[in-house]
């Protein structure tokens, strides 16, 4: 069997990435009950959609907490999707790196951002 | 050593002006392919999702400010294509979840069929087409 672990493990080889198949599996798992979530209290009680009511979901300590969890599970979860991509069709190392790193600070200012203006609801 | 063997012919690369319209997909693979066009959508207008959450929850006075934009329009943009935008989110929300809910059974299952790969995609390609078309109705407000 071929060495897969240490510095004699083969760079080219499958199974190295594991830990991030199963966590953008996780992710997505938890951001399809999210949904049902928000959905549930979406549908929930009669009548049009003001602002107290969309608001008010959001507003409670521990659905900020689940939010704020949810925000970072789907900044986990487009890094490994996203980074995919640029595996698959950017083969110039220079081009992917820049790439990359585009791509984390395009999704931690975005992160930022979600979560500022979750906690100042 | 094997001297005499022929050379096998190589395709490295496909052209994608030339091949890639031609090139006739199965139902999977147009749920695989539109799963990541969905994905990288989505990637791209996050700053645009973010801004719809903060205008919508953040006050009384922005909430009316964010019905005014879809309603009537934001700067130069007309109200009508912040909607197209948001039906473009919102049809590649359902298929990325759709496809994605797919996926995950396909992972736990480990004896697929042929068949269900291909019953499934359909499945799944109607499902988020039809859906959408319904929210898209609501968006539009015809009904």
């Amino acid at each position: 069997m071929t060495v897969n672990y240490g510095s004699k493990r083969v760079v080219v080889g499958a199974h190295y990435g594991l830990r991030d198949w199963l966590a953008q599996r996780i992710t997505a798992a938890l951001m399809a009950l999210f949904t049902l979530l928000v959905l549930l209290q979406v549908v929930m009680g009669s009548g049009p959609i003001g602002y107290d009511k969309w608001a008010g979901i959001f507003s409670s300590q521990w659905m900020k907490a689940l939010t704020f969890t949810i925000i970072v599970a789907m900044a986990y979860h487009v890094w490994v999707g996203v980074r995919d991509i640029w595996m698959d069709y950017i083969k110039p190392v220079a081009v992917r790196l820049s790439l990359q790193i585009f791509t984390l600070v395009w999704l931690v200012s975005c992160t930022g951002w979600a979560i500022q203006v979750l906690w100042r609801l | 050593m094997t001297e005499t063997a022929p050379k096998r012919p190589e395709f490295r690369n496909i052209n994608a002006l030339s091949d890639l319209p031609t090139y006739r997909l199965p139902p999977a693979g147009w749920v695989s392919i539109l799963h990541r066009i969905s994905g990288a959508l989505m990637f791209l207008l996050l700053p645009f999702i973010i801004w719809m959450f903060d205008q919508s929850v953040s006050s009384e006075i922005s909430f009316a400010k964010f019905k005014y934009a879809f309603n009537v329009g934001l700067g130069f943009a007309p109200g009508w294509f912040l909607k197209l935008i948001a039906l473009a989110l919102i049809w590649a929300y359902l298929h990325h979840l759709i496809a994605g809910v797919r996926h995950i059974y396909m992972d736990a299952h480990h004896a697929v069929t042929k068949e269900f790969g291909r019953s499934s995609a359909i499945a799944t390609l109607s499902t988020s087409i039809a859906l959408t078309l319904l929210l898209g109705a609501k968006l539009f407000g015809l009904y």
